[in-house]
């Protein structure tokens, strides 16, 4: 029993707000340190130097593309459509409005300021987009013939997803009660010259 | 003459006891095998969590096989994969043990989960082993999910594509986090490699941490049984369960037959159907990734086919995603939705009786409309099930609460 005493006298007199401080304390400065330490290792899911200058913008020549005709090109691994619609097409595209979700381009992240109008480019004729559904990322049938189709009895022209079944008009605006949210992204470009479109910079002095 | 069979016997002990005083060898034993008291009323639907385990084993004896042969390139993926089914030797049996271990997984951990739901396995004082299986449930469907994209076939390929952008549903930070998991600017090699190192190690280690904590957690409170009746209530003088029998011999002998079986039907599945027209391996996957051309049909593996029922369901992005993680977080909930004073489906009343085959039903269905290629009156049908699916967790606290339910028996029944 006195063995006991003995090591019950050594036993220090716990002062438990002491305890707590140095708790917390220690606490506090690892978890800093393993914020930092984690850091590191977060960061290298970023697209690599390399990834990022396969990413550098693209130029495209325009000079034979033909009214009504859409070319396809690849920019950051995203498939780029550009388009050339006939004056017709572009005074159509008023007339489906009321079908659409976003027909005056009110959603700001799905394009640049420049192409935030009624036919979301910056020359009225010249259509560039982001052929991606802004549902799941598929790329839409491009269907420009006007008149019925199964999955729409007023078609104007436009592009249908055959994965989800969303539709988008000639401007690349999604229609109403579709699974796409919002419309395509129109990507940021500008003209080199009259021929010439660069995808993945925006016009000088914009944006 | 000495009786060397003896001499070799006491040193076989010692040598055990020499073990055991360092490392607890038949302690362990002990608790978890030869002493581990399960009720003795087990029927066929407990076969599954043995089964769940040996599947585990086989997924991960395979992989390390396949990982051997396979490369994580983009450029060479595919091929490798084609290189493993044709050159290496033995390869198509290792490709196919896996690749419909991954099917077999689900198949026996859904059946799995609804002997939980059937028998109440969830309730107290099992929440933690039930939370812990929803986890592993999770965990699965990732390591599933990135399985699925190395072979980089067009199916791996735009499957990435419309389940990474699901993160781009969540507002403010979606844009930058679809970026950051997929380390370009598109589903890339980047995307490639990375899946391969988490679903080769990464997510293989928490799965098995998560499965060791499953049994430690059951192995506290004990198993559930058909009845759902506390064996642990009638002990005999010596403190065993009446209704108890040791594991071992009793359950690893039912076991091994119940692998017996499975494997029986397993390599039936490898041999004759392991692609099984096109569920298991989807026909768009035998051509190589192409991130210019979509497949006309874009459908996942049919494992998270219920899920995707729900999402192409909603009409907006955001919620179809919400919705889809809710249908399974609701599932941590349930230990808590169910109020009623008996565990087994056995003493329930009629309306949970009706709940349970109607969810049952409502799974499988969302799972071929999710298969489908979402028709208006597809959709139509799967906003229905929807409601189905989550009516069965909302109306369960106030089904369970007001039946009428039968007194559970004292002891287990036959």
């Amino acid at each position: 029993m006195s063995e006991k005493e003995s090591l019950e006298s050594v036993e220090p007199v716990a002062d438990k707000g002491r305890r707590m401080l140095l708790l917390a304390g220690t606490g506090a400065v690892g978890a800093v340190g393993v914020g930092f330490a984690a850091w590191p290792f977060l960061a290298s899911w970023n697209p690599s130097a390399r990834a990022r200058v396969v990413g550098a913008p693209v130029e495209a020549y325009i000079g034979d593309l033909e009214p009504g005709q859409l070319m396809r090109l690849v920019w950051r691994g995203q498939t780029i459509g550009i388009m050339r619609r006939t004056d017709e097409m572009v005074d159509n595209l008023s007339e489906i409005n009321d079908d659409l979700r976003d027909p005056e381009s009110e959603v700001a992240d799905q394009q640049p300021p420049y192409a935030a109008n009624q036919h979301r480019s910056i020359r009225p004729e010249i259509l560039v987009l982001n052929l991606h559904c802004t549902h799941l990322g598929c790329v839409p049938e491009f269907i420009p013939e006007v008149g019925a189709q199964p999955f729409e009895q007023n078609w104007k022209g436009g592009f249908f997803c055959p994965c989800h079944k969303s539709k988008f008009d000639l401007a690349g605006r999604v229609y109403g009660g579709v699974p796409a949210p919002s419309n395509l992204v129109v990507p940021p470009y500008n003209f080199a010259d009259n021929d010439h479109v660069v995808i993945g910079v925006h016009p000088e002095g914009a944006a | 003459m000495a009786k060397p069979a003896s001499n070799t016997s006491r040193q076989l002990a010692n040598a055990g006891a020499w073990i055991d005083q360092r490392l607890p060898v038949s302690e362990f034993w002990k608790k978890h095998i030869s002493e581990y008291y399960a009720p003795k009323n087990f029927n066929f639907f407990y076969f599954f969590g043995s089964l769940a385990m040996l599947v585990l084993v086989l997924q991960i004896v395979t992989g390390i096989f396949l990982t051997m042969h396979y490369k994580p390139d983009a450029s060479e993926a595919f091929a490798s994969v084609e290189y493993i089914m044709r050159d290496v030797e033995w390869g198509w049996l290792i490709r196919y043990m896996h690749s419909t271990g991954a099917s077999f997984f689900f198949i026996v951990v859904y059946l799995h989960m609804f002997r939980g739901l059937m028998y109440g396995s969830y309730k107290s004082p099992r929440e933690l082993v039930w939370i812990l299986g929803v986890f592993i449930y999770l965990v699965l469907m990732a390591e599933a999910f990135m399985g699925y994209v190395l072979p980089w076939g067009q199916m791996s390929y735009w499957g990435a594509q419309v389940i990474i952008s699901l993160f781009g549903a969540i507002p403010v930070i979606g844009d930058a986090l679809v970026e950051w998991i997929r380390g370009d600017f598109f589903v890339s090699d980047a995307t490639l490699n990375r899946f391969f190192a988490l679903h080769v190690i990464a997510v293989p280690l928490a799965l098995l941490l998560l499965v060791v904590l499953h049994l430690a957690a059951l192995h506290e409170v004990g198993s559930n049984n058909p009845d759902g009746v506390d064996v642990k209530k009638k002990k005999d003088s010596k403190g065993r369960p009446l209704d108890g029998i040791p594991f071992h011999p009793y359950y690893t002998v039912k076991d091994i037959f119940g692998v017996g079986v499975f494997l029986t039907l397993f390599a039936f599945v490898i041999f004759y159907a392991p692609e099984f027209g096109g569920l298991f391996l989807e026909p768009d996957n035998f051509n190589p990734a192409d991130p210019l051309v979509t497949p006309e049909h874009i459908v996942p593996v049919w494992y998270f086919t219920p899920y995707y029922a729900i999402l192409r369901a909603v009409p907006d992005k955001l919620a179809g995603v919400v919705l889809m993680g809710l249908a399974i977080m609701v599932l941590f909930a349930l230990p808590w939705l169910d109020r009623s004073k008996v565990r087994s489906i056995r003493y329930k009343g009629i309306g949970s009786k009706i709940m349970l085959a109607v969810f049952a039903v409502t799974f499988i269905r969302l799972g071929m409309l999710g298969m489908g290629e979402g028709t208006y009156i597809q959709t139509i049908e799967a906003r229905i099930w929807t409601f189905a699916y989550f009516g069965f967790f909302i109306l369960m606290p106030f089904v369970t609460k007001y039946e009428k339910t039968r007194p559970e028996p004292e002891r287990v029944t036959k």
